[in-house]
């Protein structure tokens, strides 16, 4: 039975004031708090068994390296990929992408097409316009409506023959907009081009299953899912994984070395060159554990109702417009009121306790298709409650107030 | 007036304010109050950029002293542009140079000197020191 009353106890910082007021929470999608279940895991790690990894013969060695390989077991099961060695453990979902973008800088060539959306992130966006600059292919951008939905019939005629790759987010971090990926992947699919998803918005949100997707790559962030910071993963087929060249050389990543030839380590530790964030990797495991515990559906239940409430109540005030109205979206609403500054009403809600993002969110192209400077976020999570909304709602009402 | 004193005046009043909100509400007074800025003053070259939102400070030497004209699209960030200018316009560039900065402090608005503030005081102070050493160099030359 879900009781978010009881669920905030399992996260201590829920409790603590800002500027001597009840801490309200409301920017998850820059990245979630952290469970008691997590905080002991880290603790439990350093406490107890912390060792270096994959190398070592002593006990603490082979307990770290056992619960390390047992999250990345949690990780493969929770996502449905068909192999453990699918997963990748990087430092997150820009680490991700780099190393993909990479990896195709041998395998493309000049006048080769990438698409990627409009709805990007600055980390969906510049590491492809690298890739496009070390190659010569060239970038294609997904157009999007007024609501915030992206245009699948012009998605399908940017599609031919010289499509290798499609980059797009699996939910929009400025707006909340969930992008029809299964669509996505299958036109891409039919053109023989190779599909990366950006799931960092979407992995708290909705259970993602990789095989039912058929994506090529997905990639996401630990931190956004009740995880540490400083550790994601990458998943890949298979097949596409053995073709990419490894991203970083050093230890970990090799079979043999002598200085006239290196040969590199199989899947997954080919991509996991150096020490890795071996407690953060655990930690992962123990969000996961943690999330499912509660249940998506639950979850889903709870953020649907927090979504619904808080755009009723915010809608009511005048002048308050909402960006990404689109039907198919997570509990995230980017809005401004009309002859406010973003900063200006987050400056103000933040002496109020309220934390939300302000800004163009890393998503300036997003922010330009507006003719906006930014927007005031604010971003539900499955621990937040009516009564947080309605502090918003009434410290935005303030914020107004002061600033007109 | 010294910077000085004007510094001090601005921590008197200040000081009268039992909160933060009163504090704020005269601080977007004074951006209100500030004078607006053409918009075709508003160019690139006079911008201070960063995150969150932009801010165009101006200077001119006039004698042996410096007058900044400055604008915001943000209402918080203009007062705080407006209480740098009444600290430092009209004031000689080595003046402006040697000046302490502890008054921000003072007046309770320390969290703008947070580095979260992209484009917050620091910046602004930096780029109005930076005209004053350009003014300084010109009055020795």
């Amino acid at each position: 039975m879900f009781d978010v009353n009881e669920i905030r106890k399992d996260f201590p910082i829920l409790s603590r004031k800002v500027n001597g007021y009840p801490l309200v929470y409301l920017d998850n999608a820059a990245t979630s708090q952290k469970p008691q279940q997590v905080i002991d895991c880290i603790v439990d790690y350093y406490s107890n068994y912390n060792a270096n990894i994959h190398r070592g013969v002593h006990t603490l060695s082979q307990e770290a390296t056992d619960k390390y390989e047992a999250a990345r077991n949690t990780i493969k099961e929770h996502f449905n990929a068909s192999k453990t060695s699918e997963i990748i453990y990087t430092s997150g979902t820009t680490h991700s992408i780099n190393l993909v973008a990479s990896g195709f800088t041998s395998l493309l060539k000049k006048g080769d097409e990438i698409i990627v959306s409009a709805l990007e992130h600055h980390s969906n966006i510049v590491p492809w316009q690298m890739l496009c600059e070390r190659t010569g292919a060239v970038l294609k951008v997904i157009p999007m409506n007024q609501e915030g939905v992206l245009d699948m019939d012009a998605y399908v005629d940017l599609l031919n023959d010289k499509t290798q790759l499609v980059f797009v987010n699996h939910i929009s971090n400025a707006l909340g907009i969930i992008n029809p990926i299964k669509f996505i992947i299958d036109q891409a699919h039919r053109v023989g081009a190779v599909v990366l998803i950006d799931g960092a918005q979407a992995c708290s949100h909705v259970k993602v299953d990789f095989q039912a997707l058929d994506c090529d790559f997905y990639v996401t962030s630990a931190h956004k899912m009740c995880g540490p910071t400083g550790v994601g993963i990458l998943y890949g087929k298979e097949a596409w994984l053995e073709k990419l060249p490894p991203y970083q050389g050093g230890g970990e990543m090799i079979a043999e070395v002598s200085f006239e030839k290196t040969t590199y380590a199989g899947l997954p530790h080919k991509f996991e060159a150096g020490t890795p964030n071996i407690c953060g990797g655990i930690a992962f495991g123990a969000a996961i554990d943690y999330l499912n515990t509660i249940g998506f559906s639950e979850i889903a239940k709870q953020e649907e109702m927090l979504l619904e409430y808080a755009n009723k109540k915010l809608l009511e005030i005048e002048g308050l417009k909402i960006y990404g109205t689109g039907s198919e979206k997570t509990s995230v609403i980017s809005f401004n009121i009309e002859g406010l500054h973003p900063y200006d009403i987050g400056t103000i809600i933040d002496k109020l306790g309220i934390a939300v993002r302000t800004g163009h969110h890393c998503a300036q192209p997003v922010m330009d298709f507006f003719n906006i400077p930014g927007t005031v976020r604010a971003s539900f999570a499955f621990y937040n409650t009516i009564e947080e909304v309605d502090a918003l709602v009434s410290a935005v009402k303030k914020a107004k107030m002061m600033l007109s | 007036m010294s910077i000085e004193s004007i510094q001090q005046d601005l921590v008197e009043e200040f000081e009268m304010f039992d909160d933060w909100m009163q504090r704020y509400e005269y601080m977007i007074d004074l951006g209100k109050s500030l004078p607006l800025i053409d918009d075709t003053q508003k160019t690139d070259d006079k911008i201070i950029k960063g995150c969150q939102s932009k801010v165009w400070l101006d200077a001119s030497l006039d004698g042996d002293k410096v007058t900044f004209t400055a604008d915001s699209d943000a209402i918080i960030t203009k007062g705080i542009i407006a209480i740098l200018i009444r600290v430092f316009n009209n004031q000689k560039p080595q003046d402006i140079l040697n000046a302490e900065m502890s008054f921000i402090d003072d007046i309770g608005l320390k969290e703008h000197l947070s580095p979260t503030r992209a484009n917050g005081l620091v910046s602004m102070i930096k780029q109005l020191k930076m005209y004053a050493t350009a003014y300084q160099a010109k009055l020795n030359s």
